[in-house]
């Protein structure tokens, strides 16, 4: 992007105080979530209708200017982080919750609404939206749509494509669409929307998004399980699975996150067991009782050290908001802190807890392990320092191996925070040539020119 | 003398952008703009250690945006010290003179420089005030409009200049003060500036509340500013003068604790043993200090403060707690306030929205940034009225002024006071029945 002309012109598009091209500006708009990535777009705006995006597009279009679509920046693989040159189209104005349907069970809302909010709004009509990202308290519903976030409860109530119902998105040559609708069943030709949750910015922008709401639970138990062994605590996960039981929640921390957690949110976590499992189970009042003494009961025949009960909703919700924040806390320990993402079927879970371990000890490394374990999604996070250079390319030398083993057990390298910049090395390794080819025919049918989020997912 | 760019690294690496101090930063509550956000000050302070980016006016004014008030550092999962990034830049700032127009200089030489590290002379500049403002001749200057030939930003501030209070803490405290009963506790009392200008009596109610819990009470006088308007303001060589001062007019080893009533002051009182880590001489008692400074809710709580037996007032009274920034975020003290004020009879304790909120009072903020912070008050003041409480309690001398500014203007009738003057109140009606 060139000139004070596309300034001008963005600046008659969303107003004046809609336009930021002031170094100071630009700096502050070069990175999102993501450790250690950063670059300086052109400029951001600002829009605050479908018709301003469509119109901005539509510029960048005839300057060629590659967009960077943005909501509130706390992506954790780097899908944000503008392009050299960049127009960023940051959605945090459009943040309208526009309506709940009681009727229908749907929310309808732009996409700069905060996703905490949507749950807010669908809690005051006893409804409830149960994705919950690590971020939710600040992230977009827009920026959750696009990178199809998950979160501590996606082990029984699914990830945020699971309640999404349409959508309108701007397309590439400024055009608005929409996709999906408000029925349950609805078969009209190819599922587009379900092509644009999780396109990560690189199909089209996403300017309205109508979601599904269910009830909200009535009751719910948050328990604690500590163990002196990681394995004992993937086996329980295993274990309660295999019980046919389904909790909310099943959270993984070791010893490592388990102290930087406590440090920071001084909620009463163990410092002194290898192992925490946070577990959640909600719904019918018995249902939860008679789930929530199982769950203890088969905690305790896997070697629990311990199985403490909350003891009241504030304290359990401190403990899922502490449990939110286990990647920023882990930053308490070194300077830099790269976040890993890998998801493995269930059954593989103490494997591939064992498999990080000897990776960090056989590279010389520190790594915290926490993650989603009823989902089989682990977060093992180095704790390093990118101006330690022989650090750094141990570091590279262990997530190599780290995504190898986890190909190899039938796992993926992104359960839920997408490819962006951070996962792109390794995205044709997981797809096989022919799914990756396929894929970047549907980028290009969709945005022939690549001016969406361009270098994103695959170049 | 550290700046961004001699600063460790680490510290400014700390911050890993992750974006949870998004929502609870007032500016970019507002703006919604990465530049007024807590991440993205750190991004520009960066871009100015890497050397990516000079000081320029634009940095300078976005610095002055920040009100300092630490919540992001409450919700900072990684543990940034942004307090110490914020001293740092502003001071930087200074040094850098960007902002340097002749006016800003002489009212900041006169104010930092000259009022606030002589305490006999901003007494007596107090007393002035007073006579100002009793004579007459305050009604006159409005009447006449010559308010105009103040700054703008201070002409506008004039209306709400603080009452100042007819004694000041020396003549309302003894030096040296033992309780009724055996001396339990040695402890000395700091009495702050604004504080004792305008609010004394909290001072004076400190005092009798320390004696009531058994602490024989120290209060040197005359005490300087300890420095916090100096640091916050990037006058960091005259802040280390001012801790200097202070340690050794109230040396540590002397006490059991050294108390404050006022958020902000503490916020920076507990910080002397780094401000002063490169000073040999000062330092291993700068450290001591550090270990003995309690704020008074705090130090009441650590003793085992004694619920007094009768209630402050005649008729029971709601009262709800707003949590002053340095207090709650820069010290972390959010329990014990509440604590003394639940174990008073007769006084029930109501909840407040967004209580730990900026009430946009934030040192010398209604002055330098006068519009934000009153969007912060009137914000703040919809909050107090919407809890019912007939009191709100908070403690810290600008919060004080500003709340009770906002809900005078307001129409409100809501007292505010400090937790202790409640807690003084009920112990003296012990004693009257």
């Amino acid at each position: 992007m060139q000139s004070g002309s596309v300034l001008d012109a963005l600046a008659s598009i969303c107003g004046a105080d809609a336009v930021l091209s002031s170094p100071e500006d630009l700096i502050a708009y070069s990175f999102d979530g993501t450790a250690a990535l950063k670059t300086r777009p052109a400029a951001v705006v600002f829009p605050r209708t479908t018709e301003q995006v469509a119109d901005c597009v539509r510029l960048a279009a005839s300057t060629s200017t590659p967009i960077v679509t943005r909501g509130s920046g706390t992506g954790l693989s780097g899908g944000a982080v503008p392009t050299a040159g960049s127009l960023v189209v940051c959605l945090t104005q459009m943040d309208a919750i526009v309506d709940v349907d009681p009727r229908n069970l749907t929310l309808r809302a732009q996409p700069g609404a905060i996703t905490q909010r949507i749950d807010e709004a669908a809690g005051r009509h006893g409804l409830f939206y149960p994705p919950d990202p690590g971020s939710l308290r600040i992230s977009t519903i827009g920026g959750n749509v696009a990178e199809n976030s998950g979160g501590l409860r996606g082990l029984k109530y699914g990830v945020t494509r699971d309640y999404v119902m349409g959508l309108e998105v701007v397309l590439a040559d400024g055009q608005v669409a929409r996709l999906g609708s408000a029925c349950v069943k609805d078969v009209a030709g190819y599922s587009l929307k379900d092509l644009f949750i999780g396109s990560e910015g690189t199909l089209g922008i996403i300017t309205e998004v109508l979601l599904k709401l269910v009830p909200r639970p009535s009751a719910r138990r948050t328990m604690l399980a500590l163990y002196d062994s990681i394995e004992d605590a993937a086996e329980t996960v295993s274990a309660i699975v295999a019980a046919r039981i389904i909790p909310c929640t099943l959270e993984f921390l070791d010893r490592v996150t388990a102290g930087c957690v406590e440090d920071y949110a001084h909620v009463g976590l163990p410092t002194d067991c290898d192992a925490v499992l946070l577990m959640e189970t909600d719904g019918h009042p018995a249902a939860v009782a008679d789930e929530a003494a199982r769950m203890e009961e088969i905690a305790r025949t896997h070697r629990a050290r311990d199985v403490r009960t909350a003891r009241d909703e504030a304290e359990a919700l401190q403990l899922a908001a502490a449990r939110r924040n286990a990647f920023a806390a882990l930053a308490r320990r070194r300077p830099t802190t790269i976040l890993e993402d890998v998801t493995v079927p269930r059954s593989e879970l103490a494997t591939m807890v064992s498999f990080i371990a000897a990776t960090a000890a056989r590279f010389n490394l520190q790594i915290g392990t926490f993650g989603h374990m009823g989902d089989g999604n682990l977060h093992p996070t180095f704790l390093t320092d990118e101006r330690n250079a022989d650090e750094m390319h141990r570091v590279h030398q262990a997530l190599d191996a780290i995504v190898t083993r986890t190909l190899e057990l039938g796992g993926t390298i992104t359960g839920e925070h997408g490819v962006g910049l951070a996962k792109k090395p390794w995205l044709r390794q997981q797809m096989g040539d022919a799914s990756y080819a396929l894929m970047k025919q549907v980028k290009r049918a969709l945005d022939p020119h690549g001016l969406l989020n361009p270098g994103k997912m695959f170049d | 003398m550290r700046t961004l760019h001699t600063l460790d690294y680490a510290v400014l690496q700390q911050c890993m952008h992750c974006g949870m101090c998004l929502p609870t930063c007032p500016t970019y509550d507002t703006t919604k703009k990465e530049r007024n956000s807590p991440r993205g000050r750190i991004a520009l302070m960066r871009a100015i250690a890497d050397g990516e980016l000079a000081i320029t006016k634009t940095f300078a004014d976005e610095m002055s945006y920040c009100l300092g008030c630490l919540a992001c550092q409450t919700a900072c999962p990684a543990g940034v010290n942004y307090a110490q990034l914020f001293e740092t830049a502003r001071s930087d700032i200074e040094r850098a003179r960007v902002n340097d127009a002749a006016a800003r200089r002489f009212w900041r030489r006169l104010s930092l420089g000259f009022l606030f590290t002589r305490p006999r002379v901003l007494r007596t500049a107090g007393r002035l005030m007073r006579a100002y403002q009793r004579s007459g001749l305050e009604a006159a200057v409005r009447q006449f409009g010559l308010t105009r030939f103040l700054p703008p930003a201070l002409a506008q501030l004039e209306p709400q200049a603080p009452r100042i209070a007819r004694r000041f803490s020396n003549q309302l405290i003894a030096r040296h003060e033992t309780p009724k009963n055996a001396v339990k506790h040695r402890v000395a009392l700091l009495t702050g500036c604004i504080q004792d200008l305008v609010f004394p009596d909290v001072n004076r109610d400190t005092v009798d509340v320390l004696l009531a819990n058994g602490c024989a009470v120290d209060t040197p006088s005359p005490q300087p500013c300890c420095g916090s308007l100096h640091a916050h303001n990037g006058e960091a060589e005259l802040a280390r003068d001012l801790a200097r001062r202070m340690i050794d007019l109230v040396p540590p080893d002397r006490y059991d604790a050294i108390v404050t009533n006022a958020g902000g002051c503490g916020s920076h009182l507990r910080h002397y043993g780094h401000l002063l880590e490169d000073d040999e001489r000062y330092r291993e008692r700068a450290q001591a200090w550090d270990r003995k400074m309690r704020d008074a809710s705090e130090w009441l709580i650590e003793i085992g403060c004694r619920p007094p037996a009768a209630p402050p007032f005649a008729s029971p009274i709601t009262v709800t707690y707003h949590d002053s920034c340095h207090l709650a975020h820069g010290q972390k003290i959010t329990r014990q306030p509440r604590a003394l004020l639940e174990m008073i009879p007769g006084t029930t304790l109501v909840p407040l929205t967004e209580s730990t909120w900026c009430c946009g009072s934030a040192g010398v903020y209604a002055i330098t940034q006068p519009a934000q912070a009153d969007a912060l008050l009137h914000r703040k003041v919809a909050n107090i009225a919407d809890s019912g409480a007939r009191v709100v309690a908070t403690a810290n001398p600008g919060c004080q002024l500003q709340i009770a500014r906002g809900l005078r203007e307001a129409g409100e009738s809501v007292d505010v006071v400090h937790p202790i003057s409640l807690l003084a109140r009920a112990y003296r009606r012990e004693n009257a029945t």
